[in-house]
């Protein structure tokens, strides 16, 4: 489990250089990469994989937008990082393999898994964009101005 | 004075066109676009965003016509520098700079250099390894991943951006990786093929795209989003294919 964690801050952290993120940030994104994927692990056991994977992308959107608040950067830095543990790179390569194989079946059930694991990322991107920006505004210290823009 | 607008309006074009180019969501584009255009003072300013085109007017009664349309083809994503525009938006409504010094760091911000090519090849075989991982991979799979990683990488960077479409490349970027774990595995180097292969294609996955596409569909930018998703499923598409392409070969070899 601290190694699966650790695994994906690494990841992340890899992933943000790869997208140019101002060095600054790359804690943050490792923390959510982290976050995110430790919240799937202990959720794994007992769901499936998409139910697993909304309320892992929800806790990422969630920290995502507190910390672009806090630092007053757009908040698509954090989430393209720190959602890339959770994007069904994995479904996509069992589909494949199981295409090719001919094993239709399970090509067919590792690719709408994948799908339902897409659909649940979109739908915690679109629900929690909708809260409104004023939760985001903790107090981290001194107080800031009120900015929409994230 | 018109000449002062033009200006204006150019350099709300460029920042615009930073933003876009380098994976920003369409609102912030827009929003961009109209907080310069408001804060120097112009108030007929329009804009309309695609995925790749932006399309700027202004004129009304008392302000002389403009128009600009700019084509904006997808590079790659420096996020840096959407940050930094970002930053340098908010700056200018608090009223920091002239238009021509946000002219000139708009010009600096063009040119901020992304990370070296070696930076990024070790980062994709960084990422490839601990994916590799995430997926149940073992620490020899890890390596494993982590060497194909630096070659998928490599591959990208020589062969495919300069000379390859985005289909083609995508799909020999799946094959190339493919490849490069069955030898890695071939060597000993890893025991789990699968694993490998799925870390060290990793790499390609559109973050950028798909998640931009669900954020400009969210917000009802319907045509920019459509084709930000149609990018990205035609990526995955493509790497899944490049995957396919060698297992079928391996397979016709093997028998």
């Amino acid at each position: 489990m601290i190694g699966q964690v650790i695994a994906a801050v690494t990841g992340t952290v890899g992933f943000s250089v790869l997208y140019s993120v101002p060095r600054a940030y790359y804690p943050y994104c490792g923390f959510i990469g982290g976050a995110g994927w430790f919240l799937y692990c202990l959720l794994i056991p007992n769901c499936s994989p998409p139910e697993a994977t909304l309320l892992a992308a929800i806790l990422v959107v969630l920290l995502s937008r507190l910390f672009a608040v806090k630092e007053r950067c757009p908040v698509t830095i954090f989430l393209i990082s720190g959602m890339f543990p959770l994007v069904p790179g994995g479904g996509i390569y069992w589909t494949a393999y199981y295409i090719v194989t001919g094993e239709m079946e399970l090509a067919a059930e590792k690719g709408f898994t994948a799908v339902k694991v897409a659909v649940a990322i979109v739908l915690a991107i679109v629900f929690v964009f909708q809260l409104p920006q004023k939760l985001f505004q903790v107090r981290w210290g001194q107080k800031k101005k009120n900015d929409r823009r994230e | 004075m018109a000449e002062a607008e033009r200006e204006i309006m150019e350099v709300a074009i460029e920042a615009g066109h930073i933003l876009l180019e380098n994976g920003a969501e369409i609102f912030r584009v827009e929003e961009t676009i109209n907080r310069i255009c408001r804060h120097y003072g112009i108030r007929s300013g329009s804009a309309f965003i695609l995925s790749n085109g932006i399309f700027v007017t202004s004129g009304n009664m008392e302000e002389e016509a403009f128009a600009r349309v700019q084509h904006i083809p997808v590079s790659g994503s420096h996020l840096n520098r959407v940050a930094a525009v970002n930053q340098l938006s908010r700056e200018v409504e608090e009223g920091r700079y002239t238009i021509e010094e946000v002219r000139e760091r708009l010009t600096e911000i063009r040119q901020m250099p992304g990370k070296s090519k070696h930076m990024q090849i070790l980062s994709s075989g960084i990422g490839s390894g601990a994916f590799c991982y995430l997926y149940g991979g073992t620490i020899r799979d890890c390596l494993a991943a982590f060497l194909a990683g630096i070659l998928l990488y490599i591959f990208v960077l020589y062969i495919s951006s300069p000379y390859l479409n985005k289909m083609v490349s995508n799909i020999a970027g799946g094959a190339v990786a493919t490849i490069a774990s069955m030898v890695f595995f071939k060597l000993g180097v890893g025991k789990n093929l699968d694993q490998i292969v799925i870390g060290s294609i990793i790499p390609l996955v559109p973050g950028v795209a798909f998640t931009n596409a669900i954020r400009d569909i969210a917000d009802e930018n319907y045509i920019a989003g459509t084709v930000r998703m149609i990018d990205a499923l035609l990526v995955f598409f493509c790497i899944a294919m490049g995957v396919g392409l060698v297992y079928t070969i391996r397979q016709r070899l093997i028998m």
